[in-house]
């Protein structure tokens, strides 16, 4: 029915297993249900005193436990349930030797307060300097810390775990690092290094010095009460995003593979793009030329024009300065034809699940490219006079949805977008 | 195993810009005389009993001329954005618009750069008795400086060279110590030689002046104490010392190099990388063997440049594989720059280069027999990356012919 091959002569690369996790629960399944119902998975933080906080609520993955504790093992936690859960729906390899590379997107990594307290608790006296800290480190008490803060210990562990080839790479450009885990997955297998290639992207870093390092910089919603509410893309009232975890996995296999084995595709990654800013640390370009830039590479990539793009799966972190950004630069790749195009913001439900987000929401595309229904944006109340895309507001909608473009902009002008397709082209 | 080897078919990719800011000096010159001099700069009494290699002393305002660019940045994004910028004038595309906008970018970053005040404040109010809910929130909320983020997001070493120096392409930041500068170098490597990319930035930059990092080093008693001793010559008292480099290489196919009149340094032939499992004594030698066949043929007069860290027991089984491949001069990085982590492997690349280019391996500098003379000019060097914990690189570096 269809070339292995793309219209440049690539392989063609398909999903054949995907996993998931967000603050609305585990696996596909239950994520799907509530997401097209329209539920908010954000709520007020119990896993730390909130005192003192200008946010106070997050999406939180409450329902994994992780003993002890930290950041980093939460994230390797969700890593390897959204692994397993890709894996069995892929049926690809056999237990612990998957016939390929890993791809981490991760947070980045370092001791976390709870081992420095343990630490500050150790020296034994009330005065003392960082240097009393660093002469009781040593001798193997804490060796067990080290391994847990090495930047490649979760990356390590799911290669360990799932039996990937060769160097796993740990990977991030901010907010847009799930995107990235894809756009390496797939190009090892365009350049034929790889006929499959695991794409794992996860946070768990909602942590008292991750809501505080987002709160100064401003970029965080305070609308704390009911917490439900508080992430409102395309919103007039919105105010900065919300903090969440999750994780999600995906199995890419070039399209001949995939069909070899019999496996059941899921969708297509027909395209990736990237670009970067060099305007500002934080903020986008004024003439958004870095993401109309990336956008129209993404479709060049893929060999496709903007009117074969029917949903967009918005960045819609709901800060006030990236959905005007969006809109414009959207508006200005795509013209008239926006006004056709429904628009949705995960973030909405699920918050913003930072270095998973470019993976949960390809995941959220494949799902809506199999279901022919989109997501909601909820608490889509007020909209924003300024920004007028058709977006799928507090109720999902059915529609015939053929190509998906997913964007995702991080801090330090990371921009990165996908375009994912029920078939191959 | 994961491999990128110039296939047939593939382009050829050179190396045509090196920028080097470390312990030893700045730029090629300085590091090339201290490298024929054997002079090391360390430093063990400023974090006594931990022996750091400290940068030495560059003008930031060379390459990063905004004083609120410097400001944004924590030192080890001030290192690797004043590197990348020497590597750029080295391939001499430094403020050229039409390349910079498309050049590709993988960095190897650490991050975390943490404020020592702020961590003892809490931690010693904290002794003091302060235990109120909210107080880590209050504090840091008070105490954290509002952009000390963006100082310690691994990714934005690469914001921070785009903004300062203009680039506009691809950016990916790899993290994984020592093994994301080899996956840094080698997914570069793959993307050029497939026509996908023309030309890219690579490397990573390190601070070894950071009691955070020792403390987390220290967990492990990784840390190189008292005295100062070459790589190979630690075994009773082993350890790394810490040290700051900025490594970056200006990597391009050999098309866009010839088409700009472009001077390669050397030939970036091949990179490739693993995770050996390090369950048993000799599974790192075993994987180091396996990088080492995955490696094009070897027919020319070829040498060694490790990153070896003087950790245990990583260091004694790669000694154990270079004993294999004796008739291959070897050189230590550890030893004359310290261990600067995701930078070693760049900065190993980036010595191979060197080497090459200027017909000498430079001299050994060790007492144990591990590192010998080298007679004549060496057309092929492979550079060695073994993690002191996890991960093994391997890249082969030779001769444009």
């Amino acid at each position: 029915m269809t070339a292995p091959r793309d219209k440049l002569g690539r392989p063609v690369v398909v999903v054949t297993g995907m996993g998931i996790m967000t603050s609305l629960g585990a696996g596909k399944a239950d994520n799907w249900a509530k997401l097209v119902a329209g539920e908010s998975g954000i709520r007020t933080i119990t896993r730390f005193p909130v005192d003192g906080l200008k946010t106070t609520m997050a999406g939180t993955v409450d329902f994994v436990s992780v003993d002890p504790f930290s950041s980093t093992g939460l994230s390797e936690r969700m890593a390897e349930l959204v692994t397993q859960e890709a894996l069995e729906q892929a049926g690809i390899g056999a237990k612990a030797d998957f016939p390929g590379p890993l791809f981490l997107a991760v947070a980045p990594v370092e001791v976390e307060w709870p081992q420095r307290r343990e630490l500050g608790r150790a020296v034994g006296k009330p005065d003392f300097t960082y240097d009393d800290l660093l002469r009781i480190s040593g001798g193997g008490k804490y060796a067990a810390y080290h391994h847990r803060f090495m930047f490649g210990s979760v990356a390590a562990h799911l290669a360990e775990t799932f039996g990937t080839k060769g160097s796993p790479i740990s990977l991030s450009t901010a907010c847009a690092s799930g995107a990235t885990s894809i756009q390496l997955g797939v190009e090892a297998i365009r350049r034929g290094e790889t006929d499959a290639a695991l794409c794992v992207a996860t946070d768990g870093t909602v942590n008292p010095e991750a809501m505080v390092r987002f709160s100064l910089l401003s970029a965080l919603s305070t609308q704390n009460d009911p917490p439900q509410a508080a992430s409102r893309p395309f919103s007039k009232n919105r105010d900065g995003f919300v903090m969440a975890e999750g994780a999600g996995a995906l199995v890419l296999e070039s399209y001949e593979a995939a069909t070899a084995r019999g496996a059941k595709i899921l969708g297509v990654i027909a395209g990736c793009g990237e670009l970067t800013d060099s305007f500002h640390r934080t903020r986008s370009s004024p003439d958004g030329k870095p993401i109309i830039g990336c956008m129209n590479k993404t479709l060049a990539d893929a060999g496709m024009t903007t009117d074969q793009i029917d949903h967009i799966n918005a960045h819609g972190t709901a800060t006030p300065e990236n959905d005007k950004m969006e809109y414009n630069t959207t508006s200005a790749v795509f013209g008239e034809l926006l006004q056709k195009i429904p628009v949705t913001s995960n973030k909405s439900m699920v918050g913003h699940t930072i270095s998973a987000a470019g993976a949960v929401e390809a995941i959220f595309s494949l799902l809506t490219l199999e279901h022919q229904r989109i997501p909601p944006t909820i608490n889509y109340d007020t909209p924003d006079p300024t920004i007028l895309f058709d977006v799928v507001g507090n109720k999902a909608r059915d529609a015939r949805v053929t190509a998906v473009m997913s964007n995702s902009f991080g801090f330090g002008g990371q921009n990165a977008s996908l375009i994912l397709t029920r078939e191959p082209a | 195993m994961t491999d990128t080897a110039s296939k047939p078919g593939q382009t050829e990719v050179w190396i045509t810009g090196i920028g080097l800011a470390t312990s030893l000096g700045e730029g090629l010159e300085a590091n090339w005389a201290a490298l024929q001099e054997k002079r090391i700069n360390v430093d063990e009494k400023g974090f006594a009993p931990y022996i750091v290699h400290p940068l030495m002393p560059v003008s930031f305002d060379a390459q990063i001329p905004k004083k609120g660019d410097q400001r944004q940045m924590e030192a080890w994004q001030r290192i690797g954005t004043y590197a990348a910028g020497l590597a750029l004038d080295s391939a001499g595309i430094k403020g050229n618009k039409d390349i910079l906008s498309k050049i590709d970018m993988v960095v190897a970053a650490g991050g975390g750069e943490r404020d020592l005040n702020v961590d003892t404040g809490v931690l010693t109010a904290e002794a003091k008795g302060a235990n109120a809910p909210g107080f880590l929130n209050e504090r840091l909320m008070s105490d954290l400086r509002p952009t000390l983020f963006l100082a310690q997001l691994s990714n934005l070493l690469a914001g921070n060279i785009a903004i300062v120096h203009g680039l506009g392409g691809t950016s990916r930041t790899f993290m994984g110590e020592e093994v994301a500068g080899a996956d840094a170098a080698r997914i570069a490597l793959a993307r050029i030689a497939s026509g996908e990319s023309d030309i890219a930035l690579v490397g990573g930059s390190h601070n070894g002046e950071r009691k955070d990092l020792m403390v987390l080093y220290e967990f492990g008693d990784f840390n190189l104490k008292d005295k100062f001793a070459p790589v190979w010559a630690r075994k009773d008292h082993a350890g790394f010392a810490l040290g700051s480099a900025g490594a970056f290489l200006v990597l391009e196919s050999k098309a866009h190099a010839q088409a700009r009149g472009a001077k390669p340094f050397a030939r970036l032939s091949s990179v490739v990388a693993d995770l050996a499992r390090r369950k048993q004594p000799g599974d790192m030698a075993v994987t180091l063997e396996k990088l080492w066949a995955k490696l094009p043929k070897r027919e020319g007069k070829g040498a060694i440049i490790t990153g070896a860290t003087g950790a245990e027991p990583a260091t004694s089984e790669e000694r154990g594989f270079l004993k294999g491949h004796a008739d291959f001069p070897v050189r230590s990085t550890g030893t004359m720059f310290g261990h600067t982590m995701e930078t070693q492997f760049p900065l190993g690349i980036a010595l191979a280069a060197l080497s090459i280019s200027r017909g000498a391996l430079f001299p050994p500098n060790d007492s144990t027999g591990t590192e010998i003379e080298m007679q004549g000019a060496p057309t092929q060097i492979v550079v060695v990356g073994a993690g002191h914990w996890r991960g093994e690189g391997m890249a082969l570096v030779e001769a444009v012919s």
